[in-house]
This record gives C-alpha cells, structure tokens and sequence, in this order.
C-alpha cells in the first residue's frame, strides 16, 4: 500500500490537512481578530449571527480567531518537537549504538547530562540568558525530546547489529555510514514511528504546561492547550470554552495517532501484505 | 485395537487448505512416523489431534481417541485428555519450559494438578521420571532452572513431562530436529526404552529417523496423505511417486559417490587460529584453539562437530567478524588482519559468506532487486541501474529464481528462495571462496538437493573454493572433498572425505557417523554412541578434552593432550589412533 492509498494515512492525514488549512485561512475570513476585548460579550456562547462561531472568552475576546491561533502554534510545537527528535534522535542513537565501544559511552553520558538538567530549571536558565521568546519553546521543548529517541534507537541499534544481515553487508563491503543509514535506519521505523507519536502529544502537553506557568506562549497570543487551561476555568458557566478547544486537542492527537499506525505500516516492510 | 483415529480431517484458513482430507489409524503401542516436507501439514494434524489448532482454522471431520469423538468434549475434558492420556513434545523445548519456574516444580504440578501423586510422594514421582530420563544428579535438577540446562536436557525434561502421567500416546514433534546428532540418537534411544507401551505418533522429516524407528509410515504432501504402509515396505517399493522423491533426496552416509581429493594450489590458509571470548569476570572462553586450514582452488572443505565446537567462530575469524586472539590468516599471498572493515577491498569481493537462517540474513526492508544488487551498488558504481538490474537478473537466473521475484520482500519468500536469493548476493561478485554456514540446514530435501548442486556447478565451472559448516554429516560426504572435525574448539581429524568415511580414525569421528540415522530400515540403528555431552568451555577436562566421553580413554588421556599428527594420510589428534 502506498501512503496515498492507506486508509488511516488518508483520513487522519486529511483531517489535520483540513485542520491546518482552517488554521492558516480561518482567521482571515472572520470579522474580529484575536485580540479586541469587548465587555459587551463576555462569555457568550456560540452564534452565527455575530460570525462568534465559537463564542468569546471571559475578556469577550473571539474564541474562533485566537482558538485557529492555539491550532497553528499546537501544531508548530508538534512538528518541530517531533523534527528535532526524529532528526537528532535517531541518528544521534544509531551511530552510538552501531559504532559501540568508547564512542558509545561517552556519546550516552552527554545524553545522561542532559537528562539530569531539571527540566524547569533548564527553562529558566534559557529565560536568562536570553530574552523571554516565543522560540524558547521549541529549543526547550527539543532539547528534551531527542533524549529518549536517542536511547531508544541506540537500544534497537544494538540488537540490529548483531543481526545477521548487518554482518553480510559488512562483508560485502558496504561501509559503516551506509550501513547505519540503509540498513539499520529502515528497520527502526517501526519503533521510531510509534515514539514519535508519543512525542508529538508529549511535545503538546508540555507546551501546554510551559505556557500554564508563565514560561511558554503568552498572552495575548495562544496554544491549545493554554485555552484548555482557560476553558477549565469557565467550564461551568461557559462549557465551550473548554470543550471546543478540548476537542480539537482531542482531534489533533487522535489523528496524529492514526496517522503514526498508518506511516508504519506504509514504511515498515513486514506489514505490506 | 485402534486407539486413534482420523477421518476424513480437513483444515483451512480462509481459502487455503492446509490438511486435506486425511485419515488414519494408530493402534495401541504402536510406532507411526508422519513424514513430509515444510508445509506439509505435518504439524497442523497434530495440533488438530490435541484441539491446539490455531484461532482462525477451520477444522473438520472426526478424530477418535479410545473410542471418543474428541470434537464433542468439553474443554475440560480435553485437558484432561492431553494431559493424563496424550503426550506431547514440541521441537523447541526452550520454549516450552516456564523460564521462571525450577524444572521438578513444573513437572511436580502436572503430577499434583492431575491427582497423580500429593506431597512427598510427587516429588518422589517426579524424581523417578527425571532419573528415567537420564537427567544426572537429579536432586540438583529438580532445583534447576531451564537455562540452566543444555538442549538435550531440556528436551529429556519434556520428555519426562509427557511421558509422567503413562499416557496412552506420545505425539512427538521434530523431537530432535534442533539437537545435535549425537544427542539426537541419545533422546531416540530414550523414546525407544522408555516408551513402554505407549504409541508414538513421531512426525519428523528425516527419514533416516523413521526408517529406524517406526513400524509404519504416513507420507503427507501438501495436506494429503499421499502414501502409507508398513516402513519396510515403503522404503522397499514406494506406493507414491513423492515418497520415492522424498527417499531419493534423502542423503546416505553409508553410500554413493564421494569426491576425490583436489590437487591444486591453495588459496587460502589459516596458521594456528585462536579465538578467545572475554566472560563476565576473568575467565576466558576458548572458542577456538590453534586451528590450521588449507583451502585449495576448485575445493569443498568441510567443517563437521557438534554444536560448541567453534565451527562458526573459526570462519568467523577468517571473514573478519570477530577478532582473532591469535594466529594468521593468508589469502592469495597477502594477510589478511583486523575487522573485515579494515581490511583489502579484494576481500569483500571474493570471500563471501552465506548464513544458515536465510531470512535473517536478509534485510528485511529491502527487496531482493536491492539486496542482490547491492555488492555491485558497492563495488561496481560505474555500471548504470539498468545494467546493474541486467546483472540482478543473470544472478538470480543462475540460482534458478525468474525475474518475478525482483519486487519481493524477504518475508514473503520460501526458506529455499530466501537462501537461493542470499547466495544470488554472495555469487554476484565472483567471489573466489564461499563460506557456507549451515546454509542448507533449514532446508527441506529436495531444495537442499536443488541449492547443493547449484553449489556444485558454479564450483566446477569458477573454481570456486567452498568451506562447508554443517552438522550434517550425509550431506558432508555427498560434497566435500576433504573434511576437518572440530570438537570444543579443536581440530580432531582432518582427512580426505573417502578415508574419513571409509576409516574414521579418531573416536570422536566415529561416534559423529555413527549417530547419523540411515534412511533404510534394513539398517538397524546402534545404539547412541556417545553419551553425555560437550562439556562447558569455561572448564574444559583436563588432558584429552574428549576423554570424558571416549570409549578408548585411558590414563594417559587423562594427562595430555594429543597432538595432531599424520597417520596413513590423514591428520588425527588421538594418543589411540591407529
């Protein structure tokens, strides 16, 4: 099956297409922007009338408008998290794992540095030294992410090695660059895809969490998960602030899922039948 | 009296049929072997006979057991059935045993579970069992834990398992097929003495074991039941033209033609080969000890032991997978050192190497087009995709594969088309030495016959030089020029095929073709003869490693190790040689 023709490829990749998509173009079709409060409003519900398709928050701020905002900046932590995992992660742990020894050891320790640096502290310590940023995010946020894709990749590399078919391509000749890259890579796809959907709602929630104490995105801008944040608060009086942005998470994560199953089988050899 | 009975038994999956239309009959106490090749439906009867089949088979028509119709049981009656009245033993006793549990207290709970014995009198059941399995110092082994065992044991701990409840029949599957052949003979001679009275329905695919132990035969070919009849019979005056296929693909060790010795230069010599594994600690484990080879142009060399013997670490050194401790290495003039990495690009192309698992040896993300045009993709980077895919195409043709497999992935090959396509990859170079590791191990008959002679004649028309691992000893003589036995990491004889066959010198030589079973039932089987098995290589015996299990040991054996020395031709390391 090719990635056109699968199924859950298809419906969940065409979801978050049309997702994105209203993201990018739905503001610009609406009449009110993100940021105007307006006290003649607070809270009211979803209407068509006033083009409020999904009402205003407790400032009377359009929630449609800044929740295709939250969508863009959710779906950008998403990317890039799970970019920078995949990219650094997995090479970073295939060249530790197939090359073993010494440069196995001391590649692992700087990921065992890195992982013992609190991660809230780790923030903060960016927030200092420079200055407070929306891009902070994605540098905390990725800084993180690849440690556990490194280590997991650099676990399966391990057992990869010792695979037969690694010890035919090294006699054949095939050097040890095309080996960890034509070899080895393909047949972590398998792990690395399911870990990477774990990452991309791990990545979302920790956005989400940054962004609850102050460190992450800040108002008036938005994410997903900080009007999830808001919405709670409301969630008696104005139950739409929260489930509205609480379903589009609920949406994006589950597609992102979806999508995950679907690339591994597309991907992954084995599975074609 | 007929104490199991199929008619008319039919399985499939979805649209396929796996067992098709089959019956039979076992009497009571009586010995049947179940032969056919892979995918047979051998082992799909026998799980139908247990009520194990798989989610997803259909099955149907009627087993009998004792009168019963067992598609009418309860599942609580079935169990009760496996486990008091029908014994079963699997292939692979690894993972059969509970790898969490001490051996006796999962032997114990079928005695208590089944009311067979309580308490004391259980662990006095099951000690008897152990002992009549031939476990040694059992009360240790009651306490053991099955990675604690060898292979061989584990296996008599199954047998034990199936046999502790006396059932009426014992449904053994390759009971022996992942043992060595001097344990295999071991395990056959128990079946046979501790058997008793119960029947045996062996399903196997080596007909050399159910010539010498079974009263009759069934031939499966492709889900039918195709021939059966007494064995001698069979083998005498085949009543299907598969079974006479089947015989006829059958190695001897006792017949047929053998090579003569080649005269001709050598190309690749190996001067007192150590390699040494580091344990956990201090010790060091002594794969291979001061092994010499020799490989001439144009020549098959075999390589024969049981398993432990260093076989596979020997060539390994020699490829440069693993490092050698010591010793060198010479092919065409130069020497070869260090990691195959780091050794004359001349070398990938012409040692090549070809495994015994074919699958896994065989990446699985790519396809066979890739996989065989890889060695050029690396040697040959002039040649443009279309010559290379020219090329793809000669070499998989000369292995007797079409062009429709170019698209296909490793899984959805065939065992035989997976290896072909792995020595497709091997050959693609022209390489000038081919390494054969078990590779026609897991194949059946009439492909390993097929993937042989292909060996065969590329040798004749390349003067290609072949060392061949295999612990198969028929198939040894059937292609090899000259063979060398290894045993715990050390050579122990090394001779022309037709001496080494003719008049094995050293004893160890001896008992490995005895072992072998003879596909003719005229040929009674011996009694195993070598008992025991390879000791650890940790702690090797003192003197003679083998003297513990030689019939001829004497004191002196006990003290030193011999030295290979010549005797009328050949090289044996054995103070009693003669």
């Amino acid at each position: 099956m090719s990635l056109l023709t699968h199924p859950s490829v298809r419906t969940s990749g065409g979801i978050l297409l049309f997702v994105a998509l209203v993201a990018l173009l739905g503001p610009l079709l609406s009449p009110n922007d993100y940021l105007t409060t307006n006290f003649d409003a607070l809270l009211s519900p979803p209407s068509f009338g006033s083009a409020r398709f999904f009402g205003t928050d407790d400032l009377g701020r359009d929630l449609f408008v800044r929740t295709m905002l939250g969508i863009r900046v959710t779906l950008l932590v998403a990317i890039v998290a799970s970019l920078v995992s995949l990219v650094i992660g997995v090479a970073y742990g295939a060249i530790a794992g197939y090359v073993g020894g010494r440069v196995d050891a001391a590649m692992m320790r700087v990921v065992d540095t890195l992982y013992a640096l609190p991660f809230i502290f780790f923030v903060i310590l960016l927030m200092v030294a420079f200055e407070r940023n929306f891009l902070l995010i994605f540098v905390a946020i990725g800084a993180v992410n690849w440690l556990d894709m490194a280590r997991i990749v650099r676990g399966q590399t391990l057992s990869l090695r010792e695979r037969e078919f690694v010890a035919a391509a090294r006699l054949i000749g095939v050097s040890p660059v095309r080996i960890v890259f034509r070899h080895i890579a393909p047949n972590l796809i398998g792990i690395v895809v399911v870990y990477v959907t774990l990452t991309i709602p791990q990545a979302i929630l920790v956005e989400s969490f940054l962004s609850f104490l102050g460190l992450g995105v800040q108002e008036p801008q938005t994410s997903l998960g900080a009007l999830v944040d808001a919405g709670v608060n409301q969630m008696e009086g104005a139950p739409w602030t929260l489930l509205i942005p609480g379903g589009l998470l609920a949406l994006v994560l589950m597609c992102f899922n979806f999508l995950g199953d679907g690339l591994r089988d597309v991907f992954d050899a084995r599975h074609v039948s | 009296m007929s104490l199991l009975e199929l008619e008319n038994l039919s399985i499939r999956y979805g649209e396929s049929t796996v067992v098709d239309d089959v019956s039979f009959v076992v009497s009571q106490g009586e010995s049947v072997g179940l032969v056919g090749e892979s995918g047979s439906g051998k082992s799909q009867t026998a799980l139908a006979i247990l009520g194990l089949s798989p989610r997803g088979a259909r099955v149907s028509g009627n087993i009998r057991f004792a009168g019963k119709d067992l598609s009418r049981l309860s599942q609580r009656e079935m169990d009760k059935l496996r486990a008091r009245r029908i014994g079963i033993v699997f292939q692979d006793p690894s993972q059969a045993l509970n790898p969490y549990l001490q051996i006796g207290r999962q032997l114990r709970e079928i005695v208590t579970r089944h009311g067979l014995a309580v308490g004391k009198d259980a662990e006095r059941t099951v000690m008897a069992m152990l002992e009549l399995v031939g476990l040694p110092d059992t009360e240790r082994q009651f306490r053991a834990y099955p990675h604690q065992l060898s292979g061989g044991m584990r296996q008599r701990v199954m047998l034990a398992s199936a046999l502790i409840a006396k059932p009426q029949l014992l449904i053994a599957d390759e009971p022996t097929t992942a043992l060595d052949v001097t344990v295999q003979a071991q395990i056959l001679d128990l079946l046979e003495t501790i058997r008793d009275n119960t029947a045996l329905l062996l399903i196997t695919h080596d007909l050399g074991i159910v010539a010498g132990h079974c009263e009759r035969m069934l031939v499966l070919e492709k889900g039918r039941l195709v021939d059966a009849g007494a064995t001698t019979a069979l083998f005498a005056s085949p009543g299907h033209a598969h079974t006479n296929t089947l015989l006829s693909a059958a190695p001897r060790i006792d017949r047929g033609e053998v090579r003569d010795p080649v005269h001709g230069k050598s190309l690749l010599g190996v001067e007192a080969a150590t390699v040494s594994y580091e344990e956990r600690g201090t010790s060091r484990l002594h794969a291979v000890i001061e092994v010499d080879l020799s490989l001439r142009v144009g020549e098959t060399l075999a390589v024969v032991g049981e398993s432990g013997s260093g076989k596979s670490s020997l060539v390994s050194a020699i490829l440069g997978l693993v490092p050698m401790t010591s010793g060198r290495v010479v092919y065409a003039g130069t020497e070869l050192d260090g990691p195959v990495e780091r050794r004359p690009r001349a070398q990938a192309r012409e040692l090549q190497l070809v495994f015994q698992d074919p699958i896994g040896a065989l990446n699985p993300q790519m396809r066979v087009q890739d996989l065989v045009g890889e060695p050029l993709a690396v040697h040959e980077v002039q040649l443009t995709s279309q010559q290379r895919l020219e090329r793809v195409g000669e070499a998989l043709e000369q292995v007797g594969l079409d062009t429709e497999f170019l698209e296909r992935f490793p899984h959805e090959l065939s065992g035989g088309q997976a290896q072909r396509v792995a020595i497709a990859r091997a050959l693609i170079l022209r390489p000038k030495v081919l390494v054969c590791d078990e590779a026609v191990a897991a194949l059946d008959g009439s492909v390993r016959r097929q993937v042989l002679s292909l060996l065969q004649k590329v040798q004749e028309e390349t003067g290609l030089a072949i060392i061949f691992i295999s612990h198969d000893l028929a198939v040894v003589r059937s292609i090899s020029h000259r063979v060398l036995v290894m045993y715990m990491g050390r050579l122990v004889e090394v001779a022309a095929n037709d001496a080494l066959f003719r008049q094995p010198r050293h004893p160890y030589t001896r008992a490995l073709i005895e072992a072998v079973p003879v596909p003719d039932p005229r040929v009674r089987p011996s009694r195993a003869p070598l008992q025991g098995e390879v000791p650890s290589l940790l702690d090797p015996p003192p003197g003679c490693v083998f003297h513990p299990r030689c019939v001829l040991a004497t004191d002196v054996c006990r003290q030193a190790g011999p030295e290979l020395r010549e005797l009328g031709g050949s090289r044996v390391a054995c103070h009693h040689a003669d």
